[in-house]
């Protein structure tokens, strides 16, 4: 792997996220419903509202507020939320840690389940799990993580109560946060009964977002493990005599993860972005709910801080995917 | 003329032995068929309101009555007749925003796909630059920047979906430009239009089919996520979206709201998906060979 490679591969990001910074710009300067006009009591004069404005840089030309706007960017500062009159940088760092941890949690739990029923359906082909492995497949792909939300609520909330549907932990563990991650934070405290809670308030969110996530895994496992079999170097597996769970597991497998990784590394990038339903549904204070919050509200720096961030977040990982493709097939090397 | 009717048995024994598609088929024909005759067939009015019979359980549970199939919301609106016409939200957004979203990615994929250079890293730069913004979130601003209403939800759709079509079907055409039969038609010194149209556009006609029943699926999925959000059609259309999030509020006590609208739509887009598969499996062989059930 090459630095030029790299290097390369960062300039385009940075071009993509300029890019996407001017589109949510524009897309926001034509949106309806005007942000200083919500900020003010119905009697303000029409020169309160043109002071508020100037305020904020609005009355200026949008190009202009661009330029202004990128140059703060470019040095950390985006911003103060007009609605929560709160930093920009400081919102979203606060939220960033909820949507993570749930994130990370549910592809965790997607990546073992969907390996697992994978691998499993192609060594017992034809059985009860396999069918039931395809069935998780059609229904994972079928049924959108809200859906599996609100399922969940209402058959593991509202029938039997049996875990709790609201918030990252029982309101007693109120904590400072040191890490952000309830599940780290709890543990480095050594309390063990806010640890126990934040583990069951991830549980069902974590399960709505892993589900059709799992869908891809066990679909894109079966498919190259059957491409894989294939493979000279497994029949000569077979002929040395290794048993099939070996063959499946040490030899097969291994060549199988590379097509996940990828995979799931590009829907964790997607699904950074795409938890605001299953947010909203179980009160998850995270960067979903911050920016639909912030759409609703009209509140521009934020919910341009928030695209940017998400979009980031979206490349970054992105690359980090494409790099890990390149060091773990040797087959492929980018000049 | 005998061969090929025959041609055609074998290709229709094809399809209807395909349970998938059989399935799928069955689900998209009852949802074409609901939407058109929704007005026909309901039993009352969507928006008709009853403070009198609110929250009325479907009629097979105690207090259930048998003039409202699947019970009331909890204005007192007749369920089953409002999952009818919001079935016409569904097919209206399902067909309007896949076909345009289908005809800009295409289009653009083709162009992309066989002039390549700079029309192609121009084309494939914007998309990856579109594709970089959170899908569900630039629908909501989408949705806030154009307002409510039906062609606004179907709008917002084609704008974000477009990159889909696009992104699949120039790799595809890639493939197709470097067949023999495309080098035998600039042999015989036809145009480049005339190539793209008459000689790789049909090749690419058994993916994009696939292609359009999945996001005939995600477009249902979408409008329901908007709905979810307040921010999709006006208040008086019945749509499933809105019968879910008004029913979320009423969870704990009448949870037919919201689960009736739930079945619907993940029916359709199970149904969807499936006829999605099942076509796959059917025109395109290859496909099976390898392993993509």
């Amino acid at each position: 792997m090459n630095l030029k490679y790299i290097f390369k591969r960062l300039l385009y990001m940075a071009s993509t996220l300029f890019g996407v910074s001017i589109i949510t710009f524009f897309i926001l300067r034509v949106i309806p419903g005007n942000p200083i006009v919500m900020m003010l009591p119905p009697q303000a004069t029409q020169q309160d509202i043109l002071e508020l404005k100037a305020q904020y840089g609005f009355d200026k030309p949008i190009p202009v507020q661009y330029g202004i706007w990128l140059k703060n960017v470019v040095q950390g500062d985006f911003g103060v939320s007009i609605h929560m009159k709160q930093n920009v940088m400081e919102l979203i760092m606060e939220r960033l840690p909820a949507t993570l941890e749930l994130v990370l949690v549910a592809t965790g739990i997607a990546l073992l389940l969907g390996i697992f029923i994978g691998t499993v359906s192609i060594m017992k082909k034809d059985t009860i799990v396999d069918k039931l492995g395809s069935l998780v497949a059609v229904l994972g792909l079928s049924i959108p993580d809200f859906l599996w939300g609100l399922l969940f609520v209402l058959f593991l909330g509202v029938f039997w109560h049996f875990l709790p549907i609201s918030g990252r932990i029982a309101s007693m563990y109120t904590l400072e946060t040191i890490t952000g991650f309830f599940l780290v934070d709890t543990l480095l405290r050594f309390d063990f009964k806010g640890f126990y809670s934040a583990f069951l308030h991830l549980i069902l969110p974590a399960f709505s977002l892993a589900l059709p996530l799992t869908a891809i895994v066990i679909r894109v496992i079966k498919s190259s493990l059957l491409e894989v079999i294939k493979e000279d170097y497994i029949l000569l597996a077979r002929v040395k005599g290794l048993s099939e769970k070996a063959v499946v597991f040490i030899h097969s497998l291994r060549n199988a993860l590379i097509p996940t990784t990828t995979i799931v590394g590009v829907q964790f990038g997607f699904l950074m972005g795409g938890t605001v339903l299953v947010e909203i549904i179980y009160s998850w204070p995270g960067l979903g709910k911050l920016a639909v919050t912030a759409i609703i509200t009209r509140d521009l720096p934020l919910i341009q801080g928030v695209v940017l961030v998400l979009a980031l977040i979206f490349v970054i990982v992105n690359l980090v995917v494409d790099l890990l493709y390149t060091f773990m097939n040797p087959k492929i090397r980018y000049g | 003329m005998a061969d090929k009717k025959k041609a055609r048995l074998v290709q229709a024994r094809r399809f209807l032995s395909n349970g998938k598609f059989v399935f799928g088929g069955i689900v998209l024909l009852l949802l074409v068929f609901t939407s058109v005759t929704a007005p026909y067939i309901a039993p009352h009015d969507p928006n008709e309101q009853d403070i009198t019979a609110t929250k009325i359980p479907p009629f097979w549970m105690e207090g259930g009555d048998a003039s409202h199939l699947l019970g009331t919301d909890s204005l007192g609106r007749d369920v089953f007749s409002r999952l009818l016409y919001g079935s016409r939200v569904a097919m209206f957004v399902a067909v309007v925003g896949t076909f345009f979203a289908g005809l800009i990615g295409v289009t653009l994929a083709l162009f992309a796909g066989f002039y390549r250079g700079a029309i192609d890293n121009l084309i494939s730069r914007f998309v990856d630059i579109w594709i970089s913004f959170p899908p569900i979130l630039l629908s909501i601003v989408l949705m806030a920047v154009l307002g409510t209403g039906l062609t606004k939800v179907a709008l917002a759709i084609i704008l974000v979906d477009w990159t889909r079509f696009c992104r699949v079907i120039r790799g595809e055409v890639f493939n197709i430009r470097e067949r023999d039969f495309i080098l035998a038609a600039r042999a015989i010194a036809l145009g480049n239009l005339r190539i793209i149209v008459k000689e790789v556009f049909p090749n690419i006609v058994p993916l994009l089919t696939v292609l359009v029943t999945l996001e005939m699926g995600i477009a249902i999925i979408v409008e329901a996520i908007l709905s979810f959000v307040g921010l999709s059609v006006e208040a008086s259309v019945p749509a499933w979206g809105q019968m879910i999030a008004l029913g979320r509020l009423y969870i704990h006590q009448a949870w037919w709201i919201m689960v009736f609208p739930m079945m619907c739509i993940i029916t359709s887009v199970l149904g969807l998906n499936l006829l999605g598969d099942g076509l796959r499996e059917v025109l395109d062989p290859r496909l099976k060979v390898l392993g993509m059930k």
